[in-house]
C-alpha cells in the first residue's frame, strides 16, 4: 500500500468511533456576521471605518476626486521620497500613474528579473478590494502584478477605486469566489498595514521584510 | 523518572525561581493581554464566535478523510505536487529528495512549527544545505542554536541587549540595541538570502479543502517573499490543518489574529493555490505540498480528545497558563509547549515518556476558557493523567489512596486524624520545610493551611 493509502486507512479506522461535541454543522455567513466586529450599514460609515483602521495600522490612506488629482499626489510622493526607479504592472490606473512620474519604470507583467525589482524604490499596484472591517487591501497575482511586486520594494502604493471598498471579510471572500470562480490566481493576499514585527521585546517595528510604507490612494 | 520528566523538573525549579526570566515573561504577557482584550471587545459576540469556530473545526476534523481528498485533488489539478508522509522521517526524506533533485544550495524558510516537530533544519544542514530562517524571532533563535521559546513569539525570552550581543557576535553588525536598528540588520542580511535562495519552505495555518489552497498568516512579509522568489516552493502541512470552505477564513483569520497577538487581522494572510500559472508574472515553477501524519491519526483515534486536532496554534493557552508563565517555553522540552503541548505530546510522542506533562497544570482551566476553538484542554490533561495511571499503575499511589478512602469513610478515624493534625501542626512549625518535616516537598514553597481549632462535629456536639 502507498503511504497515502495508509494514512487514509488510519483516518477511516480512527473516525469509525464517533466523537461528541460541537456538532451544529458548518456556520452560515449570516451566523459569522452576527459575531464578527460590526462594520456599519452605510457606505459612508464603512469608508470612515476603513480610514480609521488604516490610520491605526499606520498606513497612509487618501481619497481623491479625480484620477488627475491621484496622479499628482503620486508625483509628489515620488519627488519627496526621491524615487529613482519604480515598478508597476499592466493596469489602466497603474499604467497612467507610472508613466506620469518621469522615472524609469519596471513593468512586472509577463516576467521580470528579481534583482531589478529589489532595486526599485516603490511598487505601484492596483487591487481587488479594500476591506472596511480590517483596513486590509486584497491583492492577487492577477490584480497586483504578481507575488513580489506588492512585497519586495520598500514602499507599496495601492491604487483603488471607490467602488472596490467592501464591508467585511465575508464580503471579500464572496467577491473572490464571484470574480475568479474555478480559476483562482495562484496567490491571493490580504495586506493589513505595512510589514511589521514585534519579535524584539514585543516592540512594534515597521518594515521587517516587506514594505516599510503602505500608501492607499482611492479615486 | 524518565529523562524528559527529570529535565522538566530541574528546569522548572531553576526558572520558577529566576526573577529576571519571570519579569521578561510577565512584561510581554501583560502587553499581550491588553491588546487581546481590546480586540475581543471589538467582536459583537466573542463567545458566539468561539462556538462557531468550534463547530467548524468539529466538522472539519470529523470528516477529515473527505476534506483531505478534496484538498489534494484541487491542489493537483492546478499543477501542485502532493506528497504524503506517515512519519517525520518520511517527510524529511521527501523534502531532501526535492532538494537533491533541484541541486539546491540555499533554503529560505518562513516560520513553521511542523518543521520543528520533524527536526527538518537539522536534517537539511546535516545534508550540506544552507538553511535560513526568515521570521525575525526564528532567525534570532536559529543564530542562538535554540528551539523557539513560544509557538507565536519564538524569541520572547530575550532582551534587546542579548539580541544586540548576538548580532554583534554572529553578524558583526549591531549598531545599537534599538529594536528598529536590530530589525533593519536582519532585513538587510535576509534580503540577500532571499535573492540567493533556490528553495522556499513554508508551513501552513489553514488548508482550504473547497478551493485547494494553503493559507499562511504572518506579519513580516517573510512568508510572502519565501513563496515569491525561489524557483521551488515546499509547504509542510499537518493533515489536521483543514478548513472545509474558503468562507471559514472570514471567521478564523480574525480570531487567530486576536488570540495570537492581539491584532484585528495579522499583517499578511495569503492563500496559495499552486505554482506560477500561465499568464502570471512570477512565482515558483514548482509547488510541493507535503502532508504529514506523524501520529496525528493516533490522536484522531481518541474520540475523547479528538477536538485537540482543531488547534490553530494561536498560543493563547500558553499565554494564560500559570505554569507556562513560571517555567517558560523551553522547560517543556517539546515542540509544542504550554497546555496544548502537554495534551498532544503524549499522543504524538508516547504516553510513557511524556505523561509528566499532564501534571504541568494547576487545573485552573484558564486554557480551556481562552481557547478560541473550545478545546477541553484541562479535561484532557486529567484524561492523560488517568490514561497514564492505567497504563502504568503506581502501587504506592494506589495504596495511599485506598488508605485515605478508608480513613475518610470512617467517622471515628476521621475525628482522630483531625485531632492529631492539630498537634502535628504545632510540632511541624519549627522544622517546616527542612528534612525533618514529612511534608517538606509541599511546604518548601508553600504554607499549609492551619487546621481549624474546632471541627464542625465538635462545635455541633457542644451546641447541643
Amino acid at each position: 500500500m502507498s503511504e497515502r493509502e495508509d494514512i487514509f486507512a488510519r483516518i477511516r479506522e480512527a473516525l469509525s468511533v464517533k466523537a461528541v461535541g460541537h456538532d451544529g454543522g458548518l456556520p452560515s455567513v449570516i451566523e459569522q456576521r452576527s459575531v464578527l466586529p460590526a462594520v456599519g450599514s452605510t457606505e459612508a460609515e464603512q469608508l470612515a471605518l476603513f480610514r480609521k483602521n488604516a490610520a491605526d495600522l499606520r498606513a497612509d490612506f487618501q481619497q481623491f476626486a479625480s484620477e488627475s488629482d491621484l496622479q499628482s499626489s503620486v508625483r509628489e510622493l515620488c519627488q519627496v521620497e526621491g524615487w529613482t526607479k519604480i515598478a508597476t504592472h499592466d493596469g489602466q490606473l497603474a499604467h497612467a500613474v507610472a508613466q506620469s512620474l518621469g522615472v524609469p519604470v519596471l513593468n512586472t507583467t509577463g516576467g521580470y528579473e528579481k534583482h531589478e525589482l529589489a532595486a526599485c524604490d516603490a511598487g505601484i499596484t492596483e487591487c481587488d478590494a479594500l476591506v472596511a472591517q480590517t483596513g486590509s487591501v486584497l491583492v492577487t497575482t492577477l490584480s497586483a502584478g504578481g507575488r513580489a511586486l506588492s512585497c519586495l520594494p520598500p514602499h507599496h502604493v495601492v491604487l483603488a477605486r471607490k467602488e472596490q471598498l467592501v464591508s467585511d471579510l465575508p464580503a471579500a471572500l464572496e467577491l473572490l469566489q464571484r470574480k475568479y470562480g474555478r480559476k483562482y490566481p495562484s496567490m491571493i493576499s490580504f495586506i493589513t498595514g505595512p510589514s511589521r514585527t514585534g519579535d524584539i521585546e514585543r516592540i512594534l517595528v515597521l518594515g521587517a521584510h516587506g514594505p516599510k510604507k503602505l500608501t492607499i490612494l482611492m479615486v | 523518572m524518565t529523562a524528559p520528566a527529570a529535565q522538566f523538573t530541574t528546569d522548572a525549579r531553576r526558572l520558577s525561581a529566576d526573577l529576571r526570566h519571570r519579569g521578561i515573561i510577565q512584561t510581554a504577557m501583560g502587553k499581550y493581554e491588553v491588546v487581546r482584550d481590546q480586540r475581543k471587545a471589538g467582536f459583537q459576540d466573542w463567545q458566539g464566535a468561539r462556538e462557531l469556530a468550534a463547530r467548524t473545526k468539529f466538522q472539519a476534523v470529523n470528516h477529515l478523510g473527505q476534506h483531505l481528498e478534496e484538498l489534494a485533488a484541487k491542489l493537483e489539478a492546478r499543477g501542485t505536487q502532493v506528497h504524503w508522509a506517515g512519519t517525520g522521517a518520511q517527510a524529511r526524506e521527501i523534502i531532501l529528495s526535492i532538494l537533491r533533485e533541484k541541486q539546491a544550495r540555499v533554503v529560505v524558510k518562513s516560520k513553521t512549527m511542523t518543521s520543528e516537530e520533524i527536526h527538518l533544519n537539522h536534517a537539511m544542514v546535516e545534508a550540506g544545505y544552507e538553511v535560513v530562517e526568515s521570521d525575525l524571532g526564528e532567525f534570532i533563535v536559529q543564530l542562538r542554536g535554540e528551539a523557539p521559546y513560544h509557538l507565536v513569539f519564538p524569541s520572547m525570552h530575550l532582551t534587546r541587549g542579548e539580541i544586540k550581543d548576538l548580532f554583534a557576535e554572529k553578524l558583526h553588525d549591531a549598531p545599537s540595541d534599538n529594536p528598529e536598528d536590530l530589525t533593519m540588520v536582519a532585513r538587510r542580511v535576509l534580503r540577500q538570502k532571499y535573492l540567493q535562495a533556490d528553495i522556499g519552505i513554508t508551513g501552513a495555518n489553514f488548508a482550504i479543502a473547497e478551493t485547494g489552497m494553503i493559507s499562511i498568516t504572518e506579519n513580516e512579509g517573510n512568508a510572502r517573499l519565501t513563496a515569491a522568489l525561489p524557483k521551488t516552493m515546499i509547504t509542510l502541512v499537518g493533515i489536521e490543518k483543514i478548513l472545509p470552505r474558503l468562507a471559514d477564513l472570514g471567521l478564523f483569520l480574525p480570531m487567530l489574529a486576536v488570540m495570537g497577538a492581539g491584532q484585528a487581522l495579522t499583517g499578511y494572510n495569503t492563500f496559495y493555490g499552486g505554482p506560477r500559472q500561465p499568464g502570471e508574472s512570477d512565482g515558483p515553477e514548482e509547488f510541493h505540498v507535503v502532508f504529514l501524519d506523524n501520529q496525528r491519526t493516533a490522536l484522531l483515534a481518541d474520540a475523547e480528545q479528538r477536538d485537540a486536532l482543531g488547534c490553530i496554534r494561536c498560543g493563547a493557552c500558553l499565554n494564560v497558563c500559570p505554569i507556562f508563565r513560571n517555567v517558560g517555553g523551553h522547560t517543556y522540552g517539546t515542540t509544542y509547549g504550554g497546555p496544548i503541548g502537554s495534551v498532544i505530546t503524549p499522543h504524538l510522542r508516547g504516553l510513557a515518556e511524556w505523561k509528566h506533562l499532564s501534571d504541568a497544570s494547576s487545573l485552573c482551566g484558564a486554557c480551556t476558557e481562552t481557547c478560541p476553538v473550545k478545546i477541553e484542554l484541562h479535561h484532557h490533561l486529567l484524561q492523560n493523567r488517568r490514561n497514564g495511571a492505567q497504563a502504568n499503575p503506581s502501587r504506592f499511589q494506589k495504596t495511599a489512596f485506598k488508605l485515605f478512602a478508608a480513613m475518610a469513610n470512617n467517622a471515628r478515624w476521621w475525628s482522630l486524624i483531625t485531632q492529631l493534625a492539630r498537634v502535628g501542626q504545632v510540632l511541624q512549625k519549627p522544622v517546616k520545610s527542612t528534612a525533618l518535616d514529612p511534608a517538606s516537598a509541599w511546604t518548601k514553597t508553600r504554607d499549609l493551611p492551619p487546621v481549624a481549632k474546632e471541627s464542625f462535629r465538635e462545635w455541633w456536639k457542644k451546641r447541643k
